[in-house]
């Protein structure tokens, strides 16, 4: 097991991802506990900057550099990931429960003929040194704890938000191993034409902190102005229900539920939303809930810590210019 | 164009999910319904083969007896061959060995695509498409949210959702492909198709049939164990904040503050 314990730093527009970050704190957790070392895997192109900072984390950063590697493509990432991992077996390969980590790792642990944990909620180490993922079953109604016993590395993708950003120590100083980026042609089938990213001021809802988000009650999609003010106020990300979506007030990429995006964030206001079982499944593992609804009856106070019965329309602005001058007294 | 897609009969959100005593099991209500996104891997194969004019939508699913609802549902949606993957020996397994599974039937067929759902409902994994892609060997892209097929040049291009964004790509057939919301709306299966359904023969493969050794499969072949399920834990009961709004929002403010620490 001379691999250690392994974090893939995914990275987007010049910037680790919030999640890479949070599996390096827990990743050098595990890796002191088994008494192994903890390296970061960095795919991409001109990345020596993002490879430095790495390294104030980990002991060993595996960096793949080539303009081959600006965008995700599958066929290419698993070739040189797996062929790494095959000489070098860690003991345990962490990613973020990503849309590329989605797409990348269970292939990974296909051809590593090893298990993978999807969206964990938590992760620790057996009695036996075996590592003991969460996961939620059925949506979340119950969680369990699986384990990889069979096949090497133990995979798991673990869901943002899970564990706290670690200090960077400015004294750890890792290594930095620059990969050969060589592939086999006949085997990249995929071609990447285009990506089309909008400039987004704020973090995708699956990794944001703070996410307010709007149902049926904003009544059109003019008003969800003002969650985006209130959002403004808190660094938030705004998200919508399945009815906003399949309004057509909100596109498909800010749904928040079973169908849309799961998300686990430390503050999350549910506002004039209605609380359906299908959109419980996408945000009850967020810390604290605030619901906002008319309807005393609606269901989403049964999953809210604080409740507020009334016009959505007369306590967002409120609460936005109450939140304005609690935050700006810092 | 032949095209396989691949489903899973899951309980329906409303489904009570309860835990055996000793916790090694879960038992759910008897509510169960085809796979959201599974239909929508279905209707998309359906309509590429109409728009394509020739060839054959397969369905496959592994499982028990209740998997055959699933393929009915297919069926009556338009599928032109059933086919359920049974034997005890399946039981227990995970991920890895109902995609071998899988793989190891779809490699005895002539397909050009492979659809399925970008995840299923009640393990909310994702992980079975690119895997049986992996044990085909052949490309796979996941959370498809528009394909275009031009079958002159055996070639896809399709567009993924990515966080805060799309991404085009093009492959070669065969390809795997997951299918996202947005993709398309699914048909409600014709009265017609429902008929069809109920008298249409389910193709069965056990084991021999697949040309797998038990310790392949089920249990015995897994690589993820369950140790234990258990509920989440409980959120503390609800605080209501009664009042006019501006001190209601005061309040609310407070307790996010030095309760909550959440701001």
């Amino acid at each position: 097991m001379s691999g250690g314990v392994w974090v893939f730093a995914e990275h987007q527009d010049g910037r680790i991802r919030k999640v890479a970050l949070e599996l390096l704190g827990k990743g050098r957790e595990l890796a002191e506990k088994l008494g192994l070392e903890l390296a970061a895997l960095l795919f991409g192109s001109g990345v020596d900057g993002l490879a430095k900072e790495l390294t104030l984390y980990a002991d060993k950063v595996y960096q793949w550099d080539d303009p081959l590697l600006e965008k995700y493509n599958c066929d290419v990432y698993l070739q040189l990931l797996s062929d790494l991992a095959v000489k070098e077996t860690p003991q345990i390969l962490l990613a973020g429960a990503t849309v590329l980590a989605k797409d990348l790792f269970p292939r990974v642990a296909g051809r590593l003929s090893t298990g993978i944990a999807m969206d964990c909620l938590d992760l620790e180490l057996g009695d036996d040194a075996l590592m003991i993922a969460r996961k939620p079953f059925f949506g979340g109604k119950v969680w369990a704890d699986v384990a990889c016993r069979e096949g090497r590395s133990q995979i798991a993708l673990v869901r943002p938000n899970t564990f706290p950003v670690p200090t960077a120590s400015g004294d750890i100083t890792g290594e930095v191993l620059k990969q050969a980026v060589e592939v086999d042609p006949t085997q990249v089938r995929l071609e990447v034409l285009e990506i089309v990213r909008a400039a987004k001021e704020r973090l995708d809802l699956t990794e944001a902190e703070v996410i307010v988000t709007g149902g049926r009650g904003m009544k059109g999609p003019e008003n969800f102005q003002l969650l985006e003010e209130l959002a403004d106020c808190l660094g938030a990300t705004v998200g919508a229900t399945r009815a906003v979506v399949d309004s057509g007030w909100k596109p498909h990429d800010d749904q928040v539920g079973k169908s849309g995006k799961t998300v686990s964030p430390k503050l999350y206001f549910a506002i004039g939303l209605s609380g359906a079982i299908q959109h419980i499944m996408g945000m009850d593992t967020s810390k604290v809930v605030v619901a906002i609804n008319k309807d005393p009856r609606a269901s989403i106070f049964q999953y809210a810590d604080y409740g507020i019965v009334g016009d959505l329309f007369e306590i967002v602005p409120l609460l936005t210019s109450e939140l304005k001058k609690e935050l700006g007294k810092r | 164009m032949n095209i396989v897609v691949l489903v899973k009969q899951v309980p329906d959100s409303e489904a009570m999910v309860q835990l055996k005593a000793d916790r090694s099991a879960v038992e759910v209500e008897d509510k169960y319904t085809l796979n959201f996104f599974d239909s929508l891997a279905m209707e998309e194969a359906l309509r590429i083969k109409e728009q394509v004019g020739a060839g054959k939508v397969t369905v496959i699913s592994l499982g028990t007896q209740k998997s055959v609802e699933a393929l009915r549902t297919g069926v009556a949606m338009g599928a032109d061959e059933a086919v359920l993957l049974e034997d005890p020996a399946f039981e227990g397994g995970d991920e890895y060995t109902t995609a071998k599974a899988l793989a190891q039937a779809i490699k005895e067929m002539k397909y050009d695509l492979v659809f399925c759902g970008r995840e299923a409902f009640d393990d909310s994994s994702g992980a079975v498409g690119p895997l049986v892609a992996e044990f085909l060997g052949i490309p796979h892209i996941t959370v498809v949210v528009k394909v275009q097929v031009s079958p002159e040049e055996r070639a896809v291009v399709v567009e993924r959702e990515i966080e805060g964004g799309k991404e085009v790509i093009r492959t070669p057939l065969p390809v795997l492909i997951s299918a996202q919301k947005g993709l398309n709306e699914p048909r409600v299966p014709p009265v017609i198709g429902v008929m069809k359904a109920m008298r249409a023969e389910i193709k069965r493969l056990n084991l021999d049939a697949l040309g797998l050794s038990p310790d392949e499969v089920g249990r015995a072949g897994a690589k993820e164990e369950v140790l234990r399920y258990y509920r989440p834990p409980e959120r503390p009961s609800v605080t209501m904040l009664e009042g006019e709004a501006p001190d209601v929002v005061r309040e609310l403010v407070e307790l996010l503050k030095e309760e909550a620490k959440a701001i």
